[in-house]
């Protein structure tokens, strides 16, 4: 062996072997213990990632892309495709995160599915999960990726529905796998078109062979397209805020923190095929990325529900990220990435410890006050949310703020500063959003009733909940303090004052294979956009602070209603919904008769035709040795005469 | 008068058509398998006449082959018709057509 790094196998190994033991032993453990081994597995797994990550520090910088054929996977003629990992720091990064932040929401859940009838199963359900998302950024190939995609898509769609005895989340977890679909054909696509042009699909061949610029752009935009689905943009966002359906910690590790961000990783990924496409296709990526996030921001605004606006925040956040990727500065997007990871499975965490409390309501209308009954809560989702709304110096600050000079600087992206100013408007509405969920949450007065002393701090018209909220078991506040640790220190990894605190983009760059883009922006107007980014967080929560704690003073629960068309989220959604039950329903239907008649009738006629001439062929079958001998004559007859007209 | 090749060939062409009318016009099974006998032994007497003729061992040994070969048909068949037999009085290879289509 060269190099520690080569034990890369064992990162996707431990979560594979939890599943498989947790399949057929997790119910005869019960809880707590099908969590606990769950738990460790992925722990192993996070110690495992940190042995690949030394072994890669310890190699030469230009030998920092290891792969490691495991076998032959499928073979057919010229297509050959291996069972093959790849640990460069692209993906170390990944696994680092993923294994790291899943180690502590297993620990989290223990707690959170306390009482749970179906708990092992659940667990079940995550290792699978963290095993297909190790090897959809650990793959070697797209195929391999592809594998770890589906994989991913699918424990999605199980974990959305855990709860699939209620209509609603059932259905949810049907929306995300339908939607999904959409941008797995596109990854598809890419995918037949990749071995099309290089005769393979694995990276490394991929991005060493010559590529016609409009071949990367298609290449490019279908791969946007599985992005699209996954990784939540515009238009098919829709099944992210449903997905909140499912029960809290997989909303935290895989709708916010992990699967979510693997389109923006398989961006990253083919950086050389963005890099040969077009001008207009990052334009293209960078722009959907921007409207995904102030679309969502808005949207985010006009929610009651604690996690609704979560979710439509994770879409616009990953539409930060996005932008960078179009922008093409990777390391901004990848930086992002992972210190949204962060903050934003801490924020999810914390929402679970609200909701746990709360008797499992969701409505931040019926919360308030709420810091002083969980503290631990309320102190580390404070972090998490000066993190997001990027105040200096938490983490979230410098990765937004990598992407706002990027797009300022990049004048190849089409209207770069028009897309500058709109992002810095999504920053506003994300502080201010996030504000408005913190002080409904835990400051005001508390809009429920003590459940044991009967007390009330508001008059409303409504009678007002019992609730007796309580801080949450050591399990679960745990992983809320240690990310909320990572949340708030996370962005010292990439300091943008000089190059030697550029760690993280250092680290990067083996994997960039050159592309990433380098402003020219000087440090004078960098610490202007610093300036301008921060005021604008500032604006956002002071604005917000006004608007729903300004009336501390009143006894009502009231507080400015947003248009409901926001609350809606701009009737998108039930536009769809219309579209595809109305004028799309009966293209369906269409095509289904097409499918009936077409393509079935083709293949029952041509089975109905052969029937027909079989009817006279058994004729011949007559039963009679000598009949057959006859014929067997004829023919040697014939076989001699058709050889005497050869000669 | 020399007794060339021509004349083994001559004789295993007579011997094959009467095997192969043989088994085209009688219908008792046992009889059509004495054809296919004929038949094949006139093949093997064309084999052994060119392996003399060109002097070559290969004539002589697919006469083994076919020797085995048919010794196997002959077992299975053979064992067919006493099986046919026990079940019905007579054989008639034209009675014999359950197999037809």
């Amino acid at each position: 062996m060269q190099t520690l790094a080569e034990l890369v196998w064992l990162v996707p190994l431990f979560p594979l072997l939890g599943f498989v033991a947790l399949l057929t032993t997790g119910r005869r453990l019960g809880e707590p213990l099908a969590g606990w081994l769950a738990t460790a597995a992925m722990a192993a797994s996070f110690v495992a990632s940190v042995v690949v990550f030394v072994g890669l520090i310890g190699l030469d910088e230009s030998e920092r892309i290891v792969e490691v054929g495991l076998f032959d996977w499928v073979v057919a003629g010229d297509f050959n495709v291996g069972f093959g990992l790849l640990a460069d720091p692209l993906s170390v990064t990944m696994i680092l995160f993923i294994t790291g932040i899943a180690t502590l929401i297993h620990l989290y859940s223990i707690a959170y599915m306390h009482g749970d009838p179906n708990f092992s199963k659940f667990f079940v359900y995550l290792n699978l999960f963290a095993f297909s998302m190790l090897m959809l950024v650990l793959g070697d190939n797209l195929l391999l990726t592809f594998l770890g995609w589906e994989g991913v898509g699918a424990c999605s769609y199980f974990l959305i529905s855990f709860w699939f005895t209620e209509e609603a989340n059932a259905s949810a977890g049907k929306k995300a796998f339908v939607t999904n679909r959409v941008g797995d054909f596109g990854f598809m696509l890419a995918t037949f078109l990749a071995f099309f042009t290089f005769g393979s699909i694995e990276y490394g061949d991929m991005f060493s062979g010559e590529i016609a610029a409009g071949t990367a752009t298609a290449i490019a935009l279908l791969v946007f397209v599985g992005a699209c689905g996954k990784s939540a943009q515009f238009p098919l966002y829709l099944w992210l805020p449903d997905a909140m359906a499912g029960p809290t910690p997989v909303s935290a590790l895989i709708h916010a923190a992990t699967m979510v961000t693997s389109g923006v990783y398989l961006l990253a990924r083919i950086n050389p095929i963005l890099a040969a496409a077009h001008d207009w296709a990052p334009s293209l990526i960078a722009w959907v990325g921007l409207f995904t996030a102030l679309f969502a921001a808005t949207i985010a605004v006009a929610q009651d529900d604690i996690k609704k606006v979560l979710a439509y925040s994770t879409v616009s956040q990953l539409g930060f990220m996005i932008v960078a990727v179009g922008s093409g500065v990777y390391v901004a997007a990848l930086f992002h990435m992972v210190t949204h990871a962060f903050f934003k499975a801490l924020l999810f965490l914390g929402s679970g410890s609200v909701i746990h409390g709360m008797n499992n309501d969701q409505n931040m209308k019926r919360y308030g006050g709420l810091a002083k009954f969980m503290p631990v809560t309320a102190m580390t989702f404070i972090v998490g949310w000066l993190a997001i709304a990027g105040i200096p110096p938490f983490s979230g600050f410098w990765s937004k703020d990598e992407i706002v000079v990027a797009t300022w600087a990049n004048d190849d992206i089409f209207a770069n500063k028009v897309l500058f100013v709109l992002l810095l408007v999504a920053a506003l509405l994300t502080a201010f959003y996030m504000t408005r969920l913190v002080v409904l949450t835990f400051f005001g007065k508390p809009r429920w009733r003590d459940e044991v002393t009967g007390e009330a701090w508001v008059s409303s018209d409504e009678p007002l909940e019992p609730r007796h909220p309580h801080e949450s078991p050591w399990m679960m506040t745990l992983p809320l303090v240690v990310l909320a640790g990572l949340a708030a220190v996370a962005g010292f990894i990439n300091l943008p004052f000089s190059k030697d605190l550029k760690f993280f983009e250092h680290w990067l760059e083996p994997s960039l294979l050159g592309n990433e883009f380098h402003g020219s922006t000087s440090g004078g107007t960098k610490w202007i956009l610093a300036i301008v980014a921060t005021l604008c967080a500032l604006v956002g929560i002071v604005a917000a602070v006004v608007t729903y704690l300004g009336r501390r003073g009143s006894d009502t629960v009231t507080a400015p209603e947003p248009p409901a068309i926001v609350a809606d989220g701009w009737g998108y959604d039930r536009a769809v919904s219309a579209f595809m039950g109305g004028p799309g329903r009966a293209g369906f239907a269409l095509l289904s008769k097409f499918d009936g008649s077409v393509v079935d009738g083709a293949v029952n006629k041509i089975g109905a035709a052969v029937r027909w001439d079989g009817q006279f062929l058994r004729r011949l079958q007559n039963g009679l040795v000598r009949s057959y001998a006859v014929f067997i004559a004829l023919g040697a007859i014939a076989l001699m005469i058709w050889f005497g007209v050869q000669a | 008068m020399e007794l060339t090749s021509t004349w083994y060939l001559v004789l295993a062409a007579i011997l094959f058509a009467i095997g192969a009318v043989g088994l085209l016009v009688r219908r008792n099974p046992l009889v059509m398998f004495m054809c296919v006998e004929l038949m094949l032994n006139a093949v093997n007497l064309t084999f052994v006449a060119f392996g003399a003729e060109l002097n070559d061992l290969g004539g002589e040994i697919s006469v083994f082959f076919v020797l085995v070969v048919a010794a196997a048909e002959v077992v299975v068949g053979l064992a067919i018709i006493v099986a046919i037999m026990r079940r019905r009085t007579g054989v008639n290879a034209d009675d014999i057509s359950v197999l037809r289509g």
